[in-house]
Protein backbone atom coordinates (compact mmCIF):
# COMPACT_ATOMS: atom_id res chain seq x y z
CA UNK A 1 0.00 0.00 0.00
CA UNK A 2 1.03 3.48 -1.01
CA UNK A 3 2.08 5.88 1.65
CA UNK A 4 -0.64 8.96 2.00
CA UNK A 5 2.05 11.24 3.15
CA UNK A 6 5.24 10.86 2.64
CA UNK A 7 8.24 13.00 3.94
CA UNK A 8 11.24 12.33 2.40
CA UNK A 9 14.50 14.01 3.99
CA UNK A 10 12.84 17.11 4.57
CA UNK A 11 14.94 19.67 5.81
CA UNK A 12 13.34 23.16 6.54
CA UNK A 13 16.11 26.21 7.19
CA UNK A 14 15.15 29.38 8.87
CA UNK A 15 17.54 32.41 8.84
CA UNK A 16 18.22 34.00 12.01
CA UNK A 17 19.24 37.30 11.49
CA UNK A 18 20.58 38.66 15.12
CA UNK A 19 19.13 41.53 13.80
CA UNK A 20 16.57 42.02 11.73
CA UNK A 21 17.39 44.03 8.33
CA UNK A 22 14.42 44.82 6.36
CA UNK A 23 14.99 47.88 4.64
CA UNK A 24 17.54 49.16 1.88
CA UNK A 25 19.71 51.48 3.54
CA UNK A 26 20.60 48.58 6.52
CA UNK A 27 20.86 46.16 3.72
CA UNK A 28 23.61 47.63 1.34
CA UNK A 29 25.22 49.21 4.80
CA UNK A 30 25.48 45.87 5.68
CA UNK A 31 26.08 44.75 2.38
CA UNK A 32 29.32 46.89 1.73
CA UNK A 33 30.45 46.16 4.81
CA UNK A 34 30.05 42.44 4.24
CA UNK A 35 28.32 42.36 7.62
CA UNK A 36 25.10 40.08 6.19
CA UNK A 37 25.41 37.37 7.73
CA UNK A 38 22.57 34.67 8.61
CA UNK A 39 23.09 32.39 11.73
CA UNK A 40 21.18 29.24 9.81
CA UNK A 41 18.59 27.30 12.22
CA UNK A 42 17.47 24.15 10.86
CA UNK A 43 14.12 23.55 12.39
CA UNK A 44 13.59 20.33 10.41
CA UNK A 45 16.58 18.16 9.73
CA UNK A 46 16.94 15.14 7.17
CA UNK A 47 13.17 14.23 8.86
CA UNK A 48 11.54 11.30 6.82
CA UNK A 49 8.43 10.03 7.92
CA UNK A 50 5.33 7.94 5.83
CA UNK A 51 1.83 7.85 7.16
CA UNK A 52 -0.46 4.88 5.98
CA UNK A 53 -3.95 5.19 5.06
CA UNK A 54 -6.32 4.91 8.36
CA UNK A 55 -3.12 5.53 10.51
CA UNK A 56 -3.88 7.80 13.85
CA UNK A 57 -0.10 8.88 13.87
CA UNK A 58 1.37 10.94 16.81
CA UNK A 59 3.82 13.53 17.19
CA UNK A 60 5.52 13.80 20.17
CA UNK A 61 8.57 16.01 21.46
CA UNK A 62 9.52 19.58 23.67
CA UNK A 63 8.61 22.90 22.66
CA UNK A 64 10.64 23.79 19.56
CA UNK A 65 11.42 20.72 18.64
CA UNK A 66 9.68 20.89 15.15
CA UNK A 67 6.43 19.46 15.45
CA UNK A 68 4.25 22.44 14.28
CA UNK A 69 6.95 23.10 11.38
CA UNK A 70 6.53 19.53 10.44
CA UNK A 71 2.72 19.47 10.42
CA UNK A 72 3.05 23.03 8.20
CA UNK A 73 5.06 21.73 5.63
CA UNK A 74 2.61 18.90 5.32
CA UNK A 75 -0.31 21.00 5.00
CA UNK A 76 1.65 23.15 2.64
CA UNK A 77 1.80 25.73 4.27
CA UNK A 78 5.63 25.58 4.19
CA UNK A 79 7.59 24.82 1.51
CA UNK A 80 10.75 22.66 2.38
CA UNK A 81 14.33 23.96 1.70
CA UNK A 82 15.43 20.59 1.21
CA UNK A 83 13.74 17.15 0.96
CA UNK A 84 10.18 16.91 -0.57
CA UNK A 85 6.45 16.09 0.43
CA UNK A 86 4.14 14.18 -0.93
CA UNK A 87 0.55 14.33 0.14
CA UNK A 88 -1.95 11.75 -1.52
CA UNK A 89 -5.45 13.19 -0.64
CA UNK A 90 -7.24 16.28 0.74
CA UNK A 91 -6.20 17.66 4.18
CA UNK A 92 -8.31 19.68 6.47
CA UNK A 93 -5.58 21.10 8.95
CA UNK A 94 -6.86 22.00 12.28
CA UNK A 95 -3.63 23.88 12.87
CA UNK A 96 -4.63 27.21 13.51
CA UNK A 97 -8.77 27.45 13.54
CA UNK A 98 -10.57 30.49 11.86
CA UNK A 99 -7.38 31.88 10.10
CA UNK A 100 -9.09 34.40 7.45
CA UNK A 101 -11.63 35.41 9.95
CA UNK A 102 -12.66 39.18 9.64
CA UNK A 103 -13.89 40.75 12.70
CA UNK A 104 -15.44 42.72 10.68
CA UNK A 105 -17.95 40.71 8.95
CA UNK A 106 -20.90 39.45 10.34
CA UNK A 107 -21.04 35.32 11.06
CA UNK A 108 -22.92 34.46 7.98
CA UNK A 109 -20.13 36.55 6.11
CA UNK A 110 -17.17 34.87 7.81
CA UNK A 111 -18.43 31.13 7.14
CA UNK A 112 -17.85 32.03 3.49
CA UNK A 113 -14.91 33.54 3.71
CA UNK A 114 -13.30 30.82 5.69
CA UNK A 115 -14.73 28.15 3.61
CA UNK A 116 -13.05 29.96 0.53
CA UNK A 117 -9.74 30.48 2.16
CA UNK A 118 -10.21 26.87 2.62
CA UNK A 119 -10.54 26.26 -0.74
CA UNK A 120 -14.40 24.81 -0.53
CA UNK A 121 -16.58 26.04 -3.68
CA UNK A 122 -19.43 28.40 -3.20
CA UNK A 123 -21.33 25.38 -4.16
CA UNK A 124 -19.77 23.47 -1.73
CA UNK A 125 -20.73 25.92 1.13
CA UNK A 126 -24.44 26.59 -0.14
CA UNK A 127 -25.31 22.82 0.54
CA UNK A 128 -23.13 22.46 3.99
CA UNK A 129 -24.16 25.81 5.55
CA UNK A 130 -27.06 24.82 7.35
CA UNK A 131 -24.92 21.70 8.69
CA UNK A 132 -22.15 24.45 9.84
CA UNK A 133 -24.73 26.64 11.61
CA UNK A 134 -26.60 23.41 13.34
CA UNK A 135 -23.10 21.90 14.63
CA UNK A 136 -21.93 25.53 15.87
CA UNK A 137 -25.65 26.03 17.58
CA UNK A 138 -24.85 29.86 16.69
CA UNK A 139 -28.51 30.38 15.13
CA UNK A 140 -29.45 33.21 16.72
CA UNK A 141 -26.06 35.05 16.07
CA UNK A 142 -25.79 34.53 12.63
CA UNK A 143 -25.79 38.61 11.70
CA UNK A 144 -23.94 39.51 14.33
CA UNK A 145 -20.09 40.78 13.65
CA UNK A 146 -17.69 38.33 14.61
CA UNK A 147 -16.24 40.83 16.74
CA UNK A 148 -18.79 40.13 19.22
CA UNK A 149 -18.20 36.79 19.77
CA UNK A 150 -16.58 35.37 22.46
CA UNK A 151 -13.75 33.31 21.55
CA UNK A 152 -15.15 30.61 22.17
CA UNK A 153 -17.82 30.62 19.69
CA UNK A 154 -15.51 31.84 17.33
CA UNK A 155 -13.36 29.03 17.71
CA UNK A 156 -17.02 26.87 17.18
CA UNK A 157 -17.73 28.34 13.85
CA UNK A 158 -14.19 27.61 13.01
CA UNK A 159 -13.99 23.79 14.13
CA UNK A 160 -17.48 23.49 12.27
CA UNK A 161 -15.96 25.26 9.18
CA UNK A 162 -13.04 22.68 9.23
CA UNK A 163 -14.41 19.70 9.64
CA UNK A 164 -17.50 20.20 7.40
CA UNK A 165 -15.60 18.02 4.51
CA UNK A 166 -14.84 14.77 4.97
CA UNK A 167 -11.25 15.05 4.51
CA UNK A 168 -8.21 12.12 3.74
CA UNK A 169 -6.63 13.50 6.24
CA UNK A 170 -7.04 15.17 9.44
CA UNK A 171 -4.03 17.48 10.86
CA UNK A 172 -5.04 18.17 14.39
CA UNK A 173 -2.72 20.81 16.91
CA UNK A 174 -4.01 20.62 20.34
CA UNK A 175 -7.34 21.92 18.94
CA UNK A 176 -9.71 20.04 20.91
CA UNK A 177 -8.98 22.37 23.76
CA UNK A 178 -11.62 24.78 22.61
CA UNK A 179 -14.99 25.88 23.78
CA UNK A 180 -16.88 24.25 26.89
CA UNK A 181 -16.91 20.77 27.93
CA UNK A 182 -20.02 19.84 26.14
CA UNK A 183 -18.75 21.26 22.92
CA UNK A 184 -15.31 19.19 23.36
CA UNK A 185 -17.82 16.26 23.53
CA UNK A 186 -18.82 17.39 20.33
CA UNK A 187 -15.52 17.87 18.67
CA UNK A 188 -14.11 14.73 19.86
CA UNK A 189 -17.28 12.66 18.51
CA UNK A 190 -16.64 14.50 15.15
CA UNK A 191 -13.38 13.62 15.18
CA UNK A 192 -13.99 9.78 16.08
CA UNK A 193 -16.44 9.88 13.57
CA UNK A 194 -13.94 11.14 10.78
CA UNK A 195 -11.80 8.52 11.97
CA UNK A 196 -14.26 5.66 11.62
CA UNK A 197 -14.92 7.00 8.14
CA UNK A 198 -11.10 6.26 7.46
CA UNK A 199 -9.71 9.46 7.27
CA UNK A 200 -6.17 9.41 8.37
CA UNK A 201 -4.81 11.73 11.62
CA UNK A 202 -1.65 13.75 12.31
CA UNK A 203 -2.04 14.55 15.76
CA UNK A 204 -0.12 16.85 18.30
CA UNK A 205 0.09 16.84 21.78
CA UNK A 206 2.03 17.12 24.63
CA UNK A 207 -0.48 14.73 26.71
CA UNK A 208 1.56 11.69 26.07
CA UNK A 209 -1.24 9.74 27.83
CA UNK A 210 -3.52 10.94 24.96
CA UNK A 211 -1.04 9.57 22.00
CA UNK A 212 -0.73 6.91 23.62
CA UNK A 213 -4.07 5.89 24.16
CA UNK A 214 -5.70 7.22 20.72
CA UNK A 215 -2.43 7.24 18.41
CA UNK A 216 -1.20 3.67 16.63
CA UNK A 217 2.15 4.93 15.43
CA UNK A 218 4.17 7.57 16.94
CA UNK A 219 7.48 10.20 15.99
CA UNK A 220 9.51 11.69 18.42
CA UNK A 221 11.54 14.84 17.37
CA UNK A 222 14.14 16.67 19.43
CA UNK A 223 15.62 19.92 17.88
CA UNK A 224 14.11 18.97 14.58
CA UNK A 225 15.32 15.73 14.00
CA UNK A 226 13.79 12.27 14.14
CA UNK A 227 14.60 10.33 17.59
CA UNK A 228 12.26 7.58 16.98
CA UNK A 229 9.44 6.33 15.36
CA UNK A 230 7.69 3.54 15.79
CA UNK A 231 4.49 1.89 17.53
CA UNK A 232 2.91 4.97 19.83
CA UNK A 233 3.13 2.30 22.55
CA UNK A 234 6.51 1.97 22.66
CA UNK A 235 7.83 5.24 21.27
CA UNK A 236 5.66 7.17 24.47
CA UNK A 237 7.45 4.68 27.08
CA UNK A 238 10.82 5.33 25.56
CA UNK A 239 10.20 9.25 25.06
CA UNK A 240 8.31 9.46 29.24
CA UNK A 241 11.44 7.13 29.82
CA UNK A 242 14.16 9.88 29.14
CA UNK A 243 12.32 12.87 31.13
CA UNK B 1 1.08 25.57 -15.43
CA UNK B 2 -1.81 23.25 -15.99
CA UNK B 3 -1.52 22.25 -12.08
CA UNK B 4 -1.60 26.25 -11.57
CA UNK B 5 -4.59 27.12 -13.35
CA UNK B 6 -6.49 24.12 -12.08
CA UNK B 7 -5.25 25.72 -8.75
CA UNK B 8 -6.78 28.83 -9.53
CA UNK B 9 -9.95 27.79 -10.93
CA UNK B 10 -10.42 26.14 -7.72
CA UNK B 11 -9.67 29.45 -5.28
CA UNK B 12 -12.02 31.41 -7.82
CA UNK B 13 -14.50 32.05 -5.03
CA UNK B 14 -11.68 32.98 -2.51
CA UNK B 15 -11.00 35.87 -4.70
CA UNK B 16 -14.90 36.51 -5.20
CA UNK B 17 -15.35 36.60 -1.35
CA UNK B 18 -12.23 38.93 -0.80
CA UNK B 19 -13.94 41.29 -3.60
CA UNK B 20 -16.82 40.74 -1.52
CA UNK B 21 -15.05 41.83 1.83
CA UNK B 22 -13.24 44.75 0.96
CA UNK B 23 -16.30 46.13 -0.63
CA UNK B 24 -18.50 45.42 2.67
CA UNK B 25 -15.45 46.88 4.61
CA UNK B 26 -15.09 49.70 2.64
CA UNK B 27 -18.86 50.98 2.70
CA UNK B 28 -20.02 49.65 6.20
CA UNK B 29 -21.59 52.24 8.41
CA UNK B 30 -21.63 55.34 5.62
CA UNK B 31 -25.47 56.07 4.70
CA UNK B 32 -24.26 56.49 0.66
CA UNK B 33 -22.38 53.55 0.48
CA UNK B 34 -20.91 52.40 -3.11
CA UNK B 35 -22.88 56.03 -4.12
CA UNK B 36 -19.34 57.14 -2.96
CA UNK B 37 -17.75 55.78 -5.51
CA UNK B 38 -19.60 58.50 -8.30
CA UNK B 39 -19.52 60.77 -6.10
CA UNK B 40 -15.64 61.13 -4.58
CA UNK B 41 -14.33 61.52 -8.04
CA UNK B 42 -17.21 63.92 -8.93
CA UNK B 43 -16.61 65.78 -6.11
CA UNK B 44 -12.72 65.98 -6.70
CA UNK B 45 -13.11 66.95 -10.48
CA UNK B 46 -15.29 69.87 -9.03
CA UNK B 47 -12.52 71.06 -6.95
CA UNK B 48 -9.54 70.31 -9.79
CA UNK B 49 -12.10 72.36 -12.39
CA UNK B 50 -12.20 75.44 -9.66
CA UNK B 51 -8.99 75.61 -9.11
CA UNK B 52 -7.34 74.44 -12.76
CA UNK B 53 -9.67 75.47 -15.75
CA UNK B 54 -8.80 79.35 -15.51
CA UNK B 55 -5.59 77.97 -16.64
CA UNK B 56 -6.14 75.41 -19.00
CA UNK B 57 -9.30 75.85 -20.12
CA UNK B 58 -8.55 78.04 -23.30
CA UNK B 59 -6.87 74.90 -25.00
CA UNK B 60 -9.41 72.11 -23.86
CA UNK B 61 -12.81 72.61 -24.95
CA UNK B 62 -14.58 70.35 -22.54
CA UNK B 63 -12.39 70.88 -19.16
CA UNK B 64 -14.45 68.69 -16.97
CA UNK B 65 -14.78 65.82 -18.78
CA UNK B 66 -10.69 65.68 -20.22
CA UNK B 67 -10.05 66.12 -16.32
CA UNK B 68 -11.81 63.53 -14.63
CA UNK B 69 -11.01 61.01 -17.83
CA UNK B 70 -7.51 61.24 -17.05
CA UNK B 71 -8.34 61.23 -12.61
CA UNK B 72 -10.64 57.99 -12.85
CA UNK B 73 -7.52 56.13 -14.95
CA UNK B 74 -4.60 57.62 -12.52
CA UNK B 75 -6.85 57.14 -9.21
CA UNK B 76 -7.42 53.52 -10.50
CA UNK B 77 -3.79 52.99 -11.09
CA UNK B 78 -2.71 54.65 -7.59
CA UNK B 79 -5.48 52.63 -5.95
CA UNK B 80 -4.67 49.30 -7.40
CA UNK B 81 -0.89 49.57 -7.37
CA UNK B 82 -0.72 51.01 -3.41
CA UNK B 83 -3.76 48.57 -1.95
CA UNK B 84 -1.66 45.26 -3.92
CA UNK B 85 1.74 46.78 -2.15
CA UNK B 86 0.84 46.09 1.10
CA UNK B 87 -1.52 42.73 0.36
CA UNK B 88 0.86 39.76 0.94
CA UNK B 89 2.05 42.32 4.20
CA UNK B 90 -1.33 42.83 5.40
CA UNK B 91 -2.25 38.75 5.16
CA UNK B 92 0.47 37.80 6.96
CA UNK B 93 -1.92 36.08 9.64
CA UNK B 94 -3.61 34.08 7.00
CA UNK B 95 -0.59 33.28 5.07
CA UNK B 96 1.28 31.77 7.59
CA UNK B 97 -1.69 29.40 8.97
CA UNK B 98 -3.28 27.96 5.46
CA UNK B 99 -2.26 27.37 2.17
CA UNK B 100 -3.67 29.42 -0.02
CA UNK B 101 -2.12 30.91 -3.71
CA UNK B 102 -0.12 33.57 -2.75
CA UNK B 103 -0.75 35.58 -5.95
CA UNK B 104 -4.41 35.89 -4.66
CA UNK B 105 -4.12 38.67 -2.70
CA UNK B 106 -2.30 41.37 -5.13
CA UNK B 107 -4.29 39.97 -7.99
CA UNK B 108 -7.68 40.82 -5.60
CA UNK B 109 -6.58 44.40 -4.48
CA UNK B 110 -6.41 44.99 -8.75
CA UNK B 111 -9.96 43.62 -9.24
CA UNK B 112 -11.20 45.19 -6.54
CA UNK B 113 -10.05 48.55 -7.20
CA UNK B 114 -10.81 47.79 -11.27
CA UNK B 115 -14.38 47.18 -9.72
CA UNK B 116 -14.19 50.27 -8.14
CA UNK B 117 -13.21 52.53 -10.95
CA UNK B 118 -15.84 50.89 -13.30
CA UNK B 119 -18.45 52.50 -10.68
CA UNK B 120 -16.48 55.03 -10.62
CA UNK B 121 -17.32 55.81 -14.63
CA UNK B 122 -20.89 56.62 -13.79
CA UNK B 123 -19.80 60.13 -12.82
CA UNK B 124 -17.67 60.31 -16.37
CA UNK B 125 -21.12 59.65 -18.57
CA UNK B 126 -22.84 61.70 -15.89
CA UNK B 127 -20.70 64.34 -17.15
CA UNK B 128 -20.47 64.11 -20.18
CA UNK B 129 -24.51 64.25 -20.62
CA UNK B 130 -24.69 67.51 -18.12
CA UNK B 131 -22.35 69.47 -20.70
CA UNK B 132 -23.40 68.51 -23.65
CA UNK B 133 -20.49 66.33 -24.63
CA UNK B 134 -20.83 63.68 -28.15
CA UNK B 135 -20.93 59.93 -27.56
CA UNK B 136 -19.19 58.51 -30.26
CA UNK B 137 -19.37 54.74 -31.29
CA UNK B 138 -15.39 54.66 -30.43
CA UNK B 139 -16.55 54.81 -26.88
CA UNK B 140 -16.70 50.82 -27.25
CA UNK B 141 -13.27 51.14 -28.04
CA UNK B 142 -12.39 52.47 -24.57
CA UNK B 143 -12.31 48.74 -23.42
CA UNK B 144 -9.34 48.39 -25.03
CA UNK B 145 -7.10 50.48 -22.48
CA UNK B 146 -9.18 49.96 -19.78
CA UNK B 147 -8.55 46.69 -19.89
CA UNK B 148 -4.62 46.43 -20.71
CA UNK B 149 -4.58 48.81 -18.26
CA UNK B 150 -6.02 46.37 -15.84
CA UNK B 151 -3.19 43.91 -16.63
CA UNK B 152 -0.96 46.59 -16.42
CA UNK B 153 -1.39 47.41 -13.05
CA UNK B 154 -1.88 43.95 -11.73
CA UNK B 155 1.77 43.31 -13.59
CA UNK B 156 3.15 45.93 -11.11
CA UNK B 157 1.48 45.21 -8.33
CA UNK B 158 2.37 41.41 -8.17
CA UNK B 159 6.30 43.12 -8.22
CA UNK B 160 5.48 45.73 -6.02
CA UNK B 161 4.05 43.04 -2.97
CA UNK B 162 6.79 40.90 -3.44
CA UNK B 163 9.53 44.14 -3.22
CA UNK B 164 7.43 44.81 -0.20
CA UNK B 165 7.93 41.79 1.88
CA UNK B 166 11.70 42.19 1.63
CA UNK B 167 12.25 45.88 2.00
CA UNK B 168 9.52 47.69 3.54
CA UNK B 169 10.98 50.89 2.09
CA UNK B 170 9.08 50.07 -1.36
CA UNK B 171 6.21 51.17 0.43
CA UNK B 172 7.68 54.78 1.03
CA UNK B 173 9.33 55.12 -2.23
CA UNK B 174 5.89 54.48 -4.22
CA UNK B 175 4.37 57.17 -3.21
CA UNK B 176 7.03 59.47 -4.21
CA UNK B 177 6.75 57.24 -7.73
CA UNK B 178 2.72 58.18 -7.64
CA UNK B 179 3.06 61.76 -7.03
CA UNK B 180 6.31 62.32 -9.90
CA UNK B 181 3.35 59.94 -11.87
CA UNK B 182 0.84 62.67 -11.26
CA UNK B 183 2.62 65.22 -12.08
CA UNK B 184 4.43 63.86 -15.21
CA UNK B 185 1.41 62.67 -16.76
CA UNK B 186 -1.32 64.67 -18.59
CA UNK B 187 -4.36 64.22 -15.98
CA UNK B 188 -5.47 67.73 -15.37
CA UNK B 189 -3.18 69.84 -17.83
CA UNK B 190 -3.29 69.23 -21.98
CA UNK B 191 -0.25 67.56 -23.43
CA UNK B 192 0.44 71.08 -25.75
CA UNK B 193 2.15 72.36 -22.70
CA UNK B 194 4.83 70.01 -22.94
CA UNK B 195 5.65 71.82 -26.06
CA UNK B 196 9.83 73.17 -26.00
CA UNK B 197 10.08 71.62 -22.85
CA UNK B 198 12.54 68.16 -21.75
CA UNK B 199 8.85 66.83 -21.36
CA UNK B 200 8.34 66.83 -24.93
CA UNK B 201 11.28 64.22 -25.43
CA UNK B 202 10.92 61.75 -22.33
CA UNK B 203 6.67 62.37 -21.64
CA UNK B 204 5.82 59.54 -23.90
CA UNK B 205 7.97 56.57 -22.22
CA UNK B 206 5.36 56.75 -19.42
CA UNK B 207 3.23 54.03 -19.52
CA UNK B 208 0.23 55.87 -18.18
CA UNK B 209 0.34 58.65 -20.84
CA UNK B 210 -0.51 56.13 -23.54
CA UNK B 211 -3.75 54.62 -21.30
CA UNK B 212 -5.03 57.97 -20.61
CA UNK B 213 -4.59 59.16 -24.25
CA UNK B 214 -5.55 56.38 -25.60
CA UNK B 215 -8.70 56.78 -23.46
CA UNK B 216 -9.36 60.12 -24.14
CA UNK B 217 -9.33 59.50 -27.90
CA UNK B 218 -12.09 56.81 -27.74
CA UNK B 219 -14.11 58.44 -25.44
CA UNK B 220 -14.10 62.58 -25.94
CA UNK B 221 -12.44 62.77 -29.31
CA UNK B 222 -14.15 60.36 -30.76
CA UNK B 223 -10.88 58.29 -32.55
CA UNK B 224 -10.61 54.71 -32.91
CA UNK B 225 -7.15 53.41 -31.52
CA UNK B 226 -4.07 53.39 -33.73
CA UNK B 227 -2.29 50.35 -33.97
CA UNK B 228 0.52 52.26 -32.23
CA UNK B 229 -1.37 53.20 -29.10
CA UNK B 230 -2.94 49.30 -29.12
CA UNK B 231 0.40 47.82 -29.23
CA UNK B 232 2.33 50.50 -26.59
CA UNK B 233 -1.04 49.33 -24.82
CA UNK B 234 -0.43 46.04 -25.09
CA UNK B 235 3.55 45.95 -24.81
CA UNK B 236 3.32 47.59 -21.31
CA UNK B 237 0.32 45.35 -20.07
CA UNK B 238 2.75 42.40 -21.04
CA UNK B 239 6.05 43.71 -20.10
CA UNK B 240 4.60 44.50 -16.40
CA UNK B 241 2.68 40.66 -16.19
CA UNK B 242 5.63 38.60 -16.78
CA UNK B 243 8.12 41.13 -15.02
CA UNK B 244 5.53 40.90 -11.75
CA UNK B 245 4.51 37.07 -12.39
CA UNK B 246 8.54 36.29 -12.26
CA UNK B 247 9.51 38.21 -9.40
CA UNK B 248 6.24 37.24 -7.48
CA UNK B 249 7.06 33.66 -8.49
CA UNK B 250 10.42 33.29 -7.94
CA UNK B 251 9.93 35.19 -4.20
CA UNK B 252 6.45 33.81 -3.01
CA UNK B 253 8.38 30.77 -0.98
CA UNK B 254 10.31 32.99 1.27
CA UNK B 255 7.83 35.41 1.94
CA UNK B 256 6.87 33.49 5.12
CA UNK B 257 10.59 34.36 6.28
CA UNK B 258 9.86 38.01 6.09
CA UNK B 259 6.43 38.41 7.27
Amino acid sequence: MEPIISVKNVGMRFNLASEKVDNLKEYFIKLTKNSLKFEEFWALDDVSIDVMPGDFYGLVGLNGSGKSTLLKTIAGVLKPTKGSVTVRGTIAPLIELGAGFDMDLTARENIYLNGAVLGFSKKFMDEHFQEIVDFSELHNFLDVPLKNYSSGMVARIAFAIATVTDPDILIADEVLAVGDYTFQQKCEKRMKELIDNGTTVIFVSHSIEQVKSLCNKATWLEHGKVVMTGAAEEVCNEYMSRY
Amino acid sequence: MKNKIMNFWKYRFLLSNLIGRDLKVKYRRSKLGVMWSVLNPLLMMLVMTAVFSAFFSFDIPNYPVYLLSGQLLFTFFNDSTSAAMGSVLFSASLIKKVYVPKYIFPLEKSCFSFINMLFSMVALLFIMVITGAPFYASIVAATIPLFTMFLFCMGVGLFLSAGAVYFRDVMHFWSVIIMALNYATPIFYPETIWQGTFMAYVGRINPLYWYVSTFRDCVINGVFPSTLQITLCCAFAAIAVVVGAYVFNKSQDNFILHI
